[in-house]
């Protein structure tokens, strides 16, 4: 099992690796295209600002390079937000892999959300035995509204994506390496997908 | 639903746990990771490592301790303790980190916030505020509360805010280590002042103080040291009785 984690200087990528480790795998971190298109899974992490994070993409030479893979995917956070068509974060154009438009939450909630929340509605094998209502960690101030491509929703003043999925690329909102023994579970039903 | 967060705090010298009353007079209260890996299955929500070294192998020190805390606990955690600068921030979070906070530091130098922000984003940048009533009015203090300054924390507050931190972690000088409760009529007006999540701390002697923090003072956050540490409220109780008392927590 080959996994690597896309390593483009935006995020906390050693809290990956370490989980993954926590479960048994190891992880390789690389901004080289020759091995992220060899990998069996490929993580694609992301933390900070959306529009500087696909300056660092492009930097990378790797802002085509994702969309084209065919091996499953996991966007995390922001990760997930650049794999969507548009973020109003930055006014900058995503990766064009899921359907929809990333927006700010509205000033009448506390911004950015952070702590722990639920998912519901769970659909696809990424959250196998994953109870409904579950318990995950996120720290975001953008969202991706409900969409044809959700696989589970959370509520923040009004239900949102915490989770979407097309072919083969998952995007989930919040932190799994980072939401205790259920985010763990979640990263192992991704590793074996 | 978002649950309100319960956050052990670990203050940390030459990488071993202490816990100030009233910052003066330390006691040992165990080795960091081993605490925080208990506290994690415990249930506790998040952690912050307060490191109050100050040798020279610090630096190197802290970044080893937070690389450790990181293999093995599985919720996040926060750093701060004497942290000045972009290339400490970035230490820390190359080994694991999730978030780091700032305090003296960025009262010296606000533009220190933006610069961070500016790197690394708002949602690892906290800004952790000392203050304490002087003549009626809360104002903010440096170096762990020794030194007064003339700044009004809820002037400071917004412009925390607005230079773009993602969290305020709030200790009130009057409240800490007297177990009396938390600043919750200060911390309600800067829940109303700013828009972001405001951390209570400094206060905790008991279940209901965690109760009155969340409902009188707005708090998103609660943070604790020794009540944990010497185990005089166990996590889950705490969280079991909050969530009968209709405080959402994650359980």
């Amino acid at each position: 099992m080959k996994i690597v984690i896309i390593d483009y200087g935006a995020g906390n990528i050693q809290s990956i690796k370490f989980a993954l480790e926590r479960l048994g795998y190891s992880a390789v971190l690389s901004d080289d295209p020759k091995i992220i298109k060899a990998a069996d899974k490929v993580i694609f992490p992301g933390v900070g600002e959306a529009s500087s994070a696909m300056k660092k993409l492009r930097e990378h030479r790797l802002e085509n390079l994702i969309a084209e893979l065919t091996q499953p995917v996991l966007g995390i956070c922001l990760g997930m937000q650049l794999m969507c068509n548009y973020s109003e974060e930055g006014n900058t154009r995503g990766l064009g892999i899921f359907d929809v438009d990333v927006v700010k939450f509205t000033d009448e909630l506390k911004v950015p959300q952070i702590g722990w929340n639920q998912i519901r509605e769970l659909k696809t094998p990424l959250f196998r035995d994953i109870p409904e209502n579950g318990f995950i960690y996120l720290v975001h101030s953008y969202y991706a509204p409900l969409c044809g491509e959700t696989i589970a929703v959370t509520d923040y003043g009004i239900p949102y994506s915490s989770a979407v999925q097309k072919d083969n690329f998952w995007g989930v909102q919040f932190h799994p390496e980072k939401s205790s023994t259920l985010g763990e579970r979640i990263l192992k039903n991704f590793i074996t997908l | 639903m978002l649950t309100k967060r319960i956050i052990p705090c670990l203050d940390i010298k030459d990488g071993r746990t202490v816990k100030g009353i009233n910052f003066v007079g330390l006691r040992d209260a165990g080795d960091p990771v081993e605490l925080a890996a208990r506290y994690a299955r415990e249930g506790a929500d998040e952690l912050v490592f307060l490191d109050i070294s100050a040798t020279e192998e610090k630096r190197k020190t802290l970044a080893e301790l937070v690389r450790r805390v990181a293999e093995r606990v599985n919720i996040p955690f926060t750093v701060g303790g004497g942290i000045s600068s972009v290339e400490d921030v970035s230490l820390l979070l190359h080994n694991g980190a999730d978030k780091i906070s700032v305090n003296s530091s960025a009262v010296k130098n606000p533009g220190l916030i933006d610069e961070l922000v500016a790197k690394f984003g708002s949602q690892c940048i906290v800004v952790a505020i000392d203050a304490k009533q002087v003549d009626g009015l809360w104002k903010v203090h440096l170096v762990g509360g020794k030194v007064p300054t003339d700044l009004d924390l809820y002037e400071w507050a917004v412009e925390v805010e607005k230079r773009g931190a993602g969290e305020i972690l709030f200790t009130s000088m009057d409240h800490d280590g007297t177990k009396n409760g938390f600043a919750n009529e200060a911390l309600a007006r800067l829940s109303d002042t700013v828009n972001i999540p405001i951390i209570a701390s400094g206060g905790a002697g008991n279940m209901e103080h965690f109760l009155h923090t969340f409902q009188e003072g707005k708090a998103d956050a609660a943070l604790a040291a020794s009540v944990f540490h010497f185990q005089e409220i166990g996590l889950r109780a705490l969280k079991e009785y909050l969530r009968d008392q209709k405080i959402p927590v994650r359980l």
